[in-house]
């Protein structure tokens, strides 16, 4: 029976599979395309003569002897020392995710089982916060943080992703916990247990599916962050992405840009991985908010 | 929740808002009123036999001292906003009294960089948005009706462009349009145009960052309509079946009302996030053609002398923009709050 609304002519079949394939192609080739250009030298992934030549290899053939090259990577990692914004990245994103999720839970906790006036206006401002463009928080902290020497350091930009975080993490936990019945911890407490006991050993339980997937998003923001760590970070602990941007002044020279290019796909992997792992739990994450309205 | 508890539940959380993003807001609007010291100049005479001359020098130690005595700059009250970087009064009251023409006035405002940003951040919210909402509904549809193997791998493919990091997406997509990138050279075969670039003209360069930005957040419209779908009753769409609906029909008639929420949910979000416009600009290196509001903040904020006046000033512009952005959707959820309360 449920096929009965789904038949439909072969004209819109055929329609509807071309469109599909021209998106998927329009999402997946600069993907592909870059990973496969990555181990190409400069003359061949930027061809003068044919685009062609980055699919064959002519020019890393007669340079290099064979069809792939990791010199990209080398350049990369080794000489422009990516791997120490990999680290930073790491430390980075580990502790802005932890932390978040921390202040997150209890902060959603307590805003789900609030039926104060105040909790519902809290997640309004929270929602005004989230609209802040980043730059904008920047350049309020910027002077500050020059005057107290706080500028250049990890934990510093770690705090302050965690706060730009902290609006999404609330409206995301909230909607999750609303899904909890209410009699699962009022229970506890009628057993005697204090809020923090009922939350701590009826809430903590059954809330891992819901902090997993915020927890992605917190670590999507930390890792695609520009704005926070290009301006907050010093030069020798900068993250990957505006290590990547640093790498684009220097492109003019011959091969540089190949590094960049290396750096770009180095930074792209994890994501694929993390796709990989969790599209459930991604995609039940960006429809929360929806269904929640 | 008893309010102590529930106090104690949302400090940490609350004070991490309130210290970096409420006290930022305040800083912001406290440093817009102020602007850099000028340079100390010392005049020093110095004569000789053909007579005196008067050299002028910058006091390196007294400027440093005032700068170190007083951070924030002298004071200038509003201003900075009304300088030439910002709103301009002076120049746009000129450029009104002097054209000719409603078209000469704006062709006048374009070069003014404030109004150059707000145009290009106006244009590329105001367009990605509806354009990745219809985007997204017809791949959702398109998804919806694939056998069931070939879902999971198509919304895997359809995430990448959503979930890559947007300086990164953007670099890749500009090194592919560059002249010797593969789209950049099969256009030029395409239109037979060797000198043709992407990069040079304005309104090329506004396309691309477009077609950009619905690249990008297409597939957030496409997952959260995706999932909208699966609850689309199939009772419904039986009936209007019997009925003798089209398949555009019933598409029009019984799915579009049930998205009509999400629409309003996709809406709020890609105006937030396509407001703050940022990474492709320097992703695409198009600062000479095409620069946003956040961008000529980052812009003020670098370099070696850093107009912390004049980035403030622009970020209290971006802030008002914002709340005027929003507040249609905070009249309405404070009519809604207050009516369920009644």
């Amino acid at each position: 029976m449920a096929a009965a609304s789904q038949r439909r002519s072969p004209l819109l079949v055929t329609m509807t599979l071309a469109f599909v394939g021209i998106w998927v192609i329009l999402a997946a080739f600069p993907f592909v395309w870059t990973v496969w250009g990555s181990f190409k030298v400069q003359a061949d992934f930027f061809s003068k003569a044919n685009w062609m030549n980055a699919v064959w290899g002519i020019a890393t053939t007669a340079e290099t002897g064979s069809a792939f090259t990791g010199a990209g990577y080398e350049g990369a990692w080794i000489k422009r020392e990516f791997w120490r914004a990999v680290l930073n990245t790491g430390i980075v994103v580990f502790f802005t995710v932890i932390i978040s999720l921390t202040f997150g839970t209890l902060g959603g906790y307590a805003l789900a089982r609030s039926g104060y006036r105040y909790a519902f206006w809290l997640l309004m401002i929270a929602l005004v916060f989230r609209a802040m463009p980043h730059i904008t928080l920047v350049s309020g902290y910027l002077l500050p943080f020059f005057q107290w020497n706080l500028w250049g350091h990890l934990p510093t930009s770690i705090i302050v992703l965690v706060a730009i975080n902290q609006p999404f993490t609330l409206w995301m936990l909230h909607s999750f916990f609303l899904n909890i019945p209410k009699d699962l911890d009022e229970s506890a407490m009628v057993d005697g247990c204090t809020r923090f006991q009922a939350f701590r050993h009826v809430i903590i339980p059954v809330m891992w599916p819901g902090v997993i997937t915020t927890g992605l998003f917190s670590f999507l923001l930390a890792y695609n962050d520009f704005a926070v760590t290009a301006m907050l970070l010093s030069q020798e602990n900068q993250t990957m992405v505006p290590k990547i941007a640093s790498f684009l002044g220097t492109t003019q020279v011959e091969g540089q840009v190949m590094y960049a290019v290396a750096a770009v796909v180095s930074a792209t992997a994890p994501l694929f991985v993390l796709i990989m792992f969790f599209q459930r739990q991604i995609v039940s994450g960006l429809t929360a908010g929806a269904v929640k309205g | 929740m008893p309010h102590r508890t529930f106090l104690w539940f949302i400090l940490p959380s609350l004070v991490a808002m309130i210290l970096f993003i409420a006290l930022p807001i305040g800083s912001v609007i406290v440093q817009s009123l102020f602007v850099e010291h000028t340079q100390v100049l010392i005049v020093s005479e110095s004569c000789g036999p053909f007579g005196c001359t008067e050299t002028t020098s910058i006091d390196v130690e007294a400027t440093a001292a005032l700068q170190a005595a007083e951070p924030l700059g002298r004071f200038n009250g509003l201003g900075t906003y009304f300088d030439r970087n910002h709103l301009a009064s002076l120049e746009v009251s000129q450029a009104w009294s002097s054209s000719a023409s409603i078209a000469e006035f704006f062709s006048r405002l374009m070069n003014l960089p404030f109004y150059s940003a707000l145009a290009f951040t106006m244009t590329y919210t105001f367009v990605v948005t509806p354009l990745v909402i219809v985007l997204g509904l017809f791949i959702a549809l398109g998804v919806n009706s694939l056998p069931q193997f070939a879902k999971g791998p198509t919304i895997f493919v359809s995430l990448l462009p959503m979930i890559i990091t947007p300086l990164i997406g953007s670099l890749i997509l500009f090194w592919m349009i560059d002249a010797r990138g593969i789209i950049g050279s099969t256009l030029q075969a395409l239109f037979n145009d060797g000198s043709l670039s992407l990069k040079a003209s304005p309104v090329l360069t506004w396309i691309t960052l477009i077609v950009y930005g619905v690249w990008h957040s297409a597939p957030f419209a496409f997952i959260v309509f995706y999932a909208g779908l699966q609850t689309v009753p199939e009772d419904t769409l039986e009936a209007a079946l019997i009925d003798g609906a089209s398949r555009w029909e019933r598409v029009r008639y019984v799915v579009i009302p049930y998205m009509a929420p999400l629409v309003v949910f996709i809406a709020l979000i890609q105006l937030m996030d396509n407001f703050r416009v940022f990474e492709p600009i320097v992703g695409f290196s198009a600062q000479a053609n095409a620069t946003s509001l956040s961008w000529i903040i980052y812009n003020d904020l670098r370099g070696d002398t850093q107009q912390f006046g004049s980035a403030a000033a622009t970020s209290v512009l971006t802030i008002l923009g914002v709340c005027v952005l929003l507040s249609p959707v905070l009249i309405r959820t404070w009519r809604d709050f207050n009516r369920k309360r009644a």
